[in-house]
């Protein structure tokens, strides 16, 4: 039984801004990582679209940015409980990175340089829910905070907007990735505080 | 092979909740890494600690060697990356014996 | 496997650091070089845990001492400089860790190389070679960015003096005293050759601060020949926090 620490209240701060379920309203960006950061250069950088077998899609570095791209202000929300309001990116959606592919798989595994994996249905990550962003609030993004490339997905918590992104592979069920199969919900919608297996 | 940003500590990090859940100091545990074989101190580890889990990853292959999330009243242990652990069940968890 | 200390000295050991030392009752005897989980909980349930080295030397009467730096943006660190009183009770888990320690019955020389706050188990080493009379052979190497970021350093002082004594080298990285006759900078191989135990001797090594410091260090020990299963790291988190 814990004993109360007479004076702690921890970071939480009291806000008039609505937020998610459990977390805290941040001003800084936290830097979360499960690995070191891989540094990949811009000429063997690559995003592929394949479905197990094949390579259905794939850009370099200079065909990706050539796709058209969209500039966007989110709140996101890290299942470690800090939330982060009106963040900038700019990004390439799904949607075009999609576009003209015949599938009917519903599911998909994203997957980033290191050994970064988090699943998706694609129906989550169509319809201007998701993008791979490569500049937050201006510049190019970070190596620590996913750089060259990451994926966002600002609807569910942030471990689903995979850092140093290198394309999907499509699936037909849907399967856990990285945190996913290690006790995180398989969904992870903040606003139903979705953050471990078995909630909601 | 060693990662140029310096975002990762040491098995001593991580020695709190593991020992916890094995119930003896896994610090000075040896473990072997599955993916290249290496065998060294847990202590030795590179542990991620700014994560929604602790990962321990090798410190010659950097693979992952271990991962625990705790979640609420339960809590996740991933060994796969180890091929074994090796302990001392001669030594208590407190030690100073 | 909580247990409960309270608090019963706070001592200010630089502007922004503090010792806490706490009597826990049942405390089974810590070795140095060990750390304790240490965890706060909020009247609404919310707690944070952070992991804090023992700074004071293995004894039987349950006295643990913790040194915290504050840290700017911290949670936890604030709390526990500022805030925490005389009587308060804190729980503690451990004391944690075996391989990062001195026993009293290591007779071979030790180095001991502290970047920052990372002198903090490195001070329980010396504390309890001294309360044991024991004579094994020990430096320190200290890094540290300014004269007034040093901890113990009347404690340091007092060791270094007398006989049977701890070999004492600050490094300063950013700025010195007046006359100093080393200029600020990180430690290099001049320094550990000139401020530390010869790989000859086969002495363990400690090092412990900051991941990069580690790294740093640890590299140039092996450099001037040190093997690297004579050297034991711990790493506090780039800011200087274990966590």
């Amino acid at each position: 039984m814990a004993i109360v620490s007479r004076g702690f209240s921890g970071r939480r701060s009291a806000t008039d801004v609505k937020l998610p379920p459990g977390q805290y309203l941040t001003t800084d960006f936290p830097v979360l990582s499960a690995g070191p950061t891989p540094h990949i250069s811009l000429d063997r950088w690559e995003f592929t679209i394949d479905d197990g077998s094949n390579v259905l899609k794939r850009w370099d570095w200079k065909s990706f940015r050539e796709l058209p791209t969209e500039t966007i202000t989110v709140d996101i929300h890290c299942v470690t409980r800090w939330s982060k309001l009106g963040t900038s990116w700019e990004g390439v959606s799904l949607d075009v990175l999609l576009a003209d592919l015949k599938t009917d798989l519903p599911y998909a595994m994203f997957r980033s340089y290191g050994d970064y994996t988090t699943n998706l249905p694609m129906k989550d990550v169509i319809n201007k829910q998701a993008w791979v962003a490569f500049k937050f609030d201006g510049t190019d993004l970070a190596p620590e905070h996913g750089g060259p490339a990451r994926l966002l997905v600002p609807h569910l918590y942030f471990w689903k907007s995979a850092k140093w992104v290198k394309g999907l592979t499509l699936m037909s069920q849907d399967k856990p990735g990285f945190w996913e199969s290690l006790g995180y919900h398989i969904y992870g919608d903040p606003w139903l505080e979705q953050r471990y297996s078995g909630d909601q | 092979m060693s990662s140029h940003t310096y975002d990762y500590l040491d098995g001593n990090a991580a020695a709190g909740e593991l020992s916890a859940i094995f119930g003896m100091d896994v610090t000075i545990a040896e473990s072997q890494c599955a993916h290249c074989g290496a065998i060294k101190r847990f202590a030795e580890a590179h542990v991620y600690m700014q994560a929604p889990g602790v990962v321990a990853r090798c410190a010659v292959c950097q693979h992952v060697l271990l991962r625990l999330v705790k979640a609420r009243q339960r809590a996740f242990l991933d060994l796969r990356g180890m091929t074994c652990l090796i302990l001392d069940t001669s030594r208590f968890l407190e030690s100073g014996r | 496997m909580w247990r409960v200390g309270t608090v019963i000295a706070l001592h200010d050991e630089t502007a922004t650091a503090r010792t806490i030392t706490l009597e826990v009752s049942d405390w089974p005897r810590h070795v140095a070089g060990q750390h304790v989980d240490v965890r706060l909980t909020a009247s609404d349930g919310y707690s944070a845990v952070r992991s804090y080295s023992i700074a004071s030397a293995p004894n039987s009467e349950g006295r643990v001492e913790l040194t915290v730096e504050r840290l700017p943006n911290g949670e936890v660190s604030p709390y526990l400089t500022q805030e925490l009183a005389v009587g308060d009770r804190l729980e503690l888990r451990g004391p944690i860790g075996g391989w990062f320690v001195w026993r009293t019955q290591q007779t071979e020389p030790i180095q001991l190389i502290a970047g920052g706050s990372g002198i903090v188990p490195l001070m329980a080493m010396i504390r309890s070679r001294a309360s044991t009379g024991s004579a094994a052979p020990f430096r320190l190497l200290y890094s540290v960015r300014k004269p007034e970021a040093v901890l113990y350093r009347n404690d340091l002082q007092t060791l270094s003096d007398r006989d049977n004594k701890v070999s004492l080298t600050y490094a300063y990285t950013r700025a010195t005293p007046k006359d100093w006759p080393r200029a600020p900078g990180r430690i290099d191989a001049a320094l550990i050759a000139d401020a530390t135990w010869s790989s000859n001797l086969a002495p363990t090594c400690f090092v412990c601060g900051p991941t990069s410091f580690v790294e740093g260090a640890t590299d140039l020990l092996i450099a001037s020949g040190h093997g690297r299963d004579k050297i034991r790291t711990e790493r506090f988190g780039p800011t200087g926090d274990r966590k």
